[in-house]
Parts: structure tokens; C-alpha cells; sequence
């Protein structure tokens, strides 16, 4: 009986343990290859503003920029589309409403972006050409498009348990108060649940930031700098497309090849950061909203 | 995206006892990977050989020349495809993996320029593509067509087909010529990703084999330079030299082809394999 104990709980430590190891050895891998690219081509060159790998032209800068232009786009359409409809699921529909919205949010989650980017790529961006009479549909803005949509569910899924998570005295306080239902919902209930839809908001960058297939079918793959005001609706080139095209092709060990790997430490590092911060909201967020369901 | 398509080619493991020829044993599988532009074709054949020699498989995938090219550097495929010739630094490579690339020209393409069907521009010649996919016409106004920005297509880096057009139509063919294509050109992965933008764009311009040419894109005429003719890519005028931007499609083995593989290379060069490069748009060889 003991031993059956310490074998179930051996290999659940383990199972535990291996998600840190796999990390550290996924960036440990990602080091050893890209690495020395960061010594062997110039920092004028890594941070130049040409990417052309065929000439040796390195410049990472237009892939860098591609990538957060078509991720901040995303963010900005998703952002309120996923939290009035959080709001909506768990404040205002009827519980009906509610039993079947909530399990067809999470399917859309499970459509392949292939299939999103063949949409984007025939449907999307024909319409996008036309309405925003651009040069081509192939836009940044077509890309976050994509991914706004891809993100969704996960903004969604985050923000609604945040908001189920305010405790309904919360909303009796408030109600009670004279506050409408409108008040009570933007005054009280988003507030206390500030954290939570913070970290929706993370995951959703996140998931935006690394998705490769949809964004490489629609975005156009050109890498320019998006210098002008309407960068968006022109065509751009993000970090994860780029490895994605080109890292069939490259020899194994070649300067290409390590800047590629040197590209997905940017991406790396990047995820990171944003998975950082979003831990950060929730650590410091769960005691204030106890602190506040005292007062 | 990655036009994989294994082909299982029925291969019942029918007498066992039998001893297996050397080389095309039962249930030998022969890997094959590369150019796009030839996947439809290297499946196209691999299917009709497999007809034929029904206890051989023939594995097919895209991904483009330099993919195909890397994996037989690397030593994972038997047969590269390949849309351009390979270059010296991967004939390096592969010396120095202990692997001596051998080519074998299979069949002959033409690029053809594209554009939308409501362009109204006929002809252009190598002088102004160039100017087009450099960048310094950026309106096709330009080469006498409507006032519209021009939407340049292209294929990935990785594609052979890009290689060529960079070499003899942005580059003009010159020597110590160092023009690239405009940062603004759109590199798209694949020629499906060129078709339909094409179709539906009425600024766009592209390039692709002529074997992937569908009716509803408009291919424009090409001369050499001013003054000279403009020529229609066909199968007749890939033949007799006179299509500007027409190209050799190899397939690169390992060494000089042994056993199945030098079998599968011969009758890729036989008429009934010719018959195919034929049948799907590409030029046979003679």
C-alpha cells in the first residue's frame, strides 16, 4: 500500500517537474543554435532593416516590427469584441443563452488556423482590398484580423471566469446602492475582476504573438518597415512566418539557419516576458480583491 | 501549405522468398523532395511508375529547390527536385557531408507572367519587369496600363523559381548586377497563394511555371528589350529558344543513380514520362 503511495506520487512529481526541465532544455537548444549568430553577422546587420537571407542580409528589424504591428492590431479588435462578450455571457444572457454560447465560444478555439489563413487568404482579403480600396488585401491588418478571431476564445474563456469570480455580494452591494445594472457592471464587477481580464488580455497576446500558419497565409509576407501612419493596412512580415518559410530550406548549421533559431530567442523571450507579467498581475492581484470583499 | 503527399504504391509484400533484386527490393521506398513548381509533376509520375513497379514507393513532397537541395546535403532523400541549378556553396555542403550531387535534367518550364484578367497591359519586356520588381516602377501607369499601384507577388526565397527570377529578370542576367526585389514585394509560400491573389487582384503581378498558369489569370507577352518581339510562353516557344525566361527542371541524386533509382530516372526520360511533363503544362525534352 505504502510503496502503490510513493510510486503514484514519484510519478506525478515527475510529470510535474518535466514541464520545467522540458523548458529549460527547449531554451537550452534554442541557445546552442542561435546563439552564435548573435557573434557571427554584425549587430548594424541582425538589426538592419533588409531581410534578405539569400544575399546575407539579415536585418531582423522589419520582422520584429511586422510581428507586434500585426499582434497590437489583433489585441486592439479583440480586446472589446472578447470583453463585451464576457461581459454579455455572464452578465446580461439569459441562462439558456448562456448553456450554449459558452460551449461554442470554446469550439471556435479548436478551428486550425490553416483553415482560418485559406479563409483569410480567399474570403477576408478580397473583402478587405475592396472596403479599404488598398493596393492588396494581403495586409497587417488582415493578419490581426486572423488572429483577433483566434484569440478570441481565450479572452473570453479568461475574462468570464474572472468575472464569475466577483462574489454576488459584490453586485447586491452595488444594486442596493441605487446603482443600474450598467453601473454596477462597469463600476463594480470589471474593476474587481481587473486582474483576471488583464491576464485574458496576456494570454490572448500570446497566443496572437506566436501563431504562424493563418498570419503567413493572409499577411503578405513582405518585409518592409511599417513606418507610415497606416502601416496596418499595408503588407508585413512577422518573426514566427518567417521561420516557419524558411527553415525547411536552410542547411543545417549555416549563418540562415542560427539566425532563425536566434529569431525564435527573440520570440522566446518575448512569450516570456508577457507570460511573466501576467503572473506578476496575478500575484499581486488575488490579495486586493479579498482586501476589497472586506471593505 | 506543404503540398506532402506520400504515395503508398500498393505494395503487397508478395513472395517474401523471392530474392530482391539489389537496389529495388520488395517494399523499397524512395524518398523525393523539393521544388514546388514540380511537386504536381514528380506526383504525376511517381503515380504512373508506381503502376508499373508495384512493389516500389515513392515518397513525394514540395517545400521548394533549396528544401529539396538541404535534405540531400543532409542526407535524408534519395532524389532532390529542383526548379534551378544548385549552387557551388551547396555543392560544398554536400562534399563536405560526403555527398557528390549529381543532376539530371527531367524536363523544361517557362516562367510566365501573370495579372489579372482586367489588366489591360499585353506586353513587357525584361528591362521594365525588372523595373517593376525592383521597385522604380511602382504604378502601372508605368508600362502603359491603368493608373493603379502595382501589387508585386512573389514566391519564397526558398523557391527555385524565385532564385531564377532574381537571376534573369530582376538581375537582367548581368553579372555583378546586385539588384533585389523591392521590399515591398509579397512572398507568398506557395503557387496556389499567387494564383489566388492574381485572380482576384486586379493591381497584382506574379510569376510562376507556366505548368501552373490556371485560365483565369492573364499571362502577358515578354521580349528580351525594346523593339525586339514579344513572346508567348508555350511549350513551342520554350522549344525553340525564342520565350525569354525559360529554365531546365532537374532532379538531383546522390551520386550516380543505382538500382531503383536509375531505373525510376530512365523512365522519367522515356517517352511515357515525357508524355506527363507534357500533359501537365511543362515542356518535354526532345
Amino acid at each position: 500500500m505504502r510503496n502503490r503511495e510513493f510510486v503514484v506520487e514519484t510519478v506525478i512529481r515527475v510529470a510535474g517537474f518535466s514541464a520545467i526541465f522540458f523548458v529549460i532544455l527547449i531554451f537550452l537548444f534554442l541557445m546552442r543554435e542561435g546563439a552564435p549568430a548573435f557573434w557571427e553577422i554584425s549587430p548594424d546587420n541582425f538589426f538592419g532593416e533588409r531581410w534578405y537571407p539569400n544575399e546575407d542580409l539579415f536585418g531582423t528589424l522589419p520582422l520584429i516590427m511586422g510581428s507586434l504591428l500585426v499582434t497590437l492590431g489583433a489585441v486592439v479588435i479583440a480586446l472589446p469584441l472578447g470583453l463585451a462578450t464576457a461581459i454579455f455571457i455572464r452578465e446580461l444572457a439569459p441562462d439558456w443563452l448562456r448553456e450554449i454560447l459558452k460551449p461554442l465560444v470554446e469550439i471556435l478555439a479548436g478551428i486550425p488556423s490553416v483553415v482560418l489563413g485559406f479563409l483569410g487568404m480567399v474570403a477576408v482579403s478580397p473583402l478587405v482590398r475592396e472596403w479599404l480600396n488598398v493596393p492588396t488585401g494581403l495586409t497587417a491588418f488582415t493578419g490581426s484580423l486572423m488572429l483577433a478571431y483566434m484569440s478570441l476564445p481565450t479572452i473570453i474563456s479568461v475574462a468570464d471566469d474572472a468575472i464569475d469570480a466577483v462574489p454576488k455580494a459584490h453586485r447586491d452591494g452595488a444594486l442596493a446602492l441605487g446603482a443600474t445594472h450598467w453601473q454596477t457592471i462597469w463600476r463594480v464587477v470589471l474593476p474587481a475582476a481587473r486582474s483576471g481580464v488583464i491576464i485574458a488580455v496576456m494570454l490572448g497576446i500570446g497566443r496572437a504573438i506566436g501563431e504562424t500558419m493563418a498570419v503567413m497565409m493572409v499577411t503578405g509576407n513582405a518585409a518592409r518597415i511599417p513606418s507610415e501612419w497606416n502601416a496596418l493596412f499595408f503588407p508585413a512580415r512577422t518573426m514566427t512566418a518567417t521561420i516557419a518559410a524558411e527553415m525547411g530550406e536552410v542547411a543545417q548549421g549555416s549563418t540562415h539557419y542560427q539566425v532563425l533559431f536566434a529569431i525564435g530567442i527573440l520570440l522566446f523571450v518575448v512569450t516570456f516576458v508577457i507570460n511573466a507579467i501576467a503572473s506578476i498581475v496575478v500575484i499581486r492581484g488575488g490579495p486586493r480583491r479579498g482586501g476589497r470583499l472586506m471593505g | 501549405m506543404l503540398l506532402l503527399a506520400t504515395l503508398a504504391a500498393c505494395g503487397r509484400q508478395q513472395g517474401e522468398a523471392e530474392t530482391p533484386e539489389p537496389g529495388a527490393g520488395v517494399g523499397a521506398t524512395l524518398e523525393n523532395k523539393g521544388s514546388d513548381t514540380m511537386v504536381n509533376l514528380a506526383l504525376a509520375w511517381a503515380e504512373a511508375y508506381s503502376q508499373i513497379q508495384t512493389d516500389l514507393q515513392i515518397a513525394v513532397t514540395g517545400g521548394g529547390s533549396g528544401t529539396g537541395i538541404a535534405a540531400l546535403i543532409n542526407g535524408t532523400v534519395d532524389m532532390a527536385n529542383a526548379s534551378r541549378q544548385i549552387k557551388p556553396e551547396e555543392v560544398e555542403q554536400a562534399r563536405a557531408n560526403g555527398i557528390e550531387p549529381v543532376q539530371h535534367t527531367v524536363a523544361g518550364d517557362a516562367i510566365a507572367i501573370v495579372v489579372h484578367p482586367s489588366n489591360p497591359v499585353d506586353g513587357l519586356t525584361i528591362p521594365q519587369l525588372a523595373d517593376i520588381y525592383t521597385g522604380r516602377i511602382s504604378n502601372w501607369s508605368g508600362v502603359g496600363g491603368e493608373d493603379r499601384p502595382i501589387v508585386l507577388l512573389s514566391r519564397e526565397s526558398n523557391s527555385g523559381t524565385h532564385v531564377f527570377f532574381l537571376e534573369n529578370v530582376v538581375r537582367q542576367g548581368l553579372e555583378g548586377n546586385d539588384a533585389l526585389f523591392s521590399p515591398n514585394t509579397l512572398l507568398m509560400p506557395s503557387s496556389e497563394g499567387i494564383s489566388a491573389e492574381v485572380r482576384q487582384n486586379p493591381n497584382a503581378i506574379g510569376y510562376d511555371g507556366l505548368g501552373y498558369v490556371t485560365a483565369d489569370q492573364k499571362v502577358v507577352d515578354v521580349a528580351l528589350g525594346e523593339g525586339r518581339p514579344y513572346i508567348m510562353p508555350s511549350v513551342e516557344t520554350v522549344r525553340d529558344e525564342t520565350y525569354p525566361i525559360a529554365r531546365g527542371l532537374y532532379i538531383y541524386t546522390a551520386g550516380e543513380p543505382q538500382g531503383a533509382v536509375q531505373a525510376y530516372l530512365d523512365w522519367i526520360l522515356s517517352p511515357e514520362g515525357q508524355a506527363i511533363v507534357q500533359e501537365l503544362g511543362f515542356v518535354p525534352l526532345q
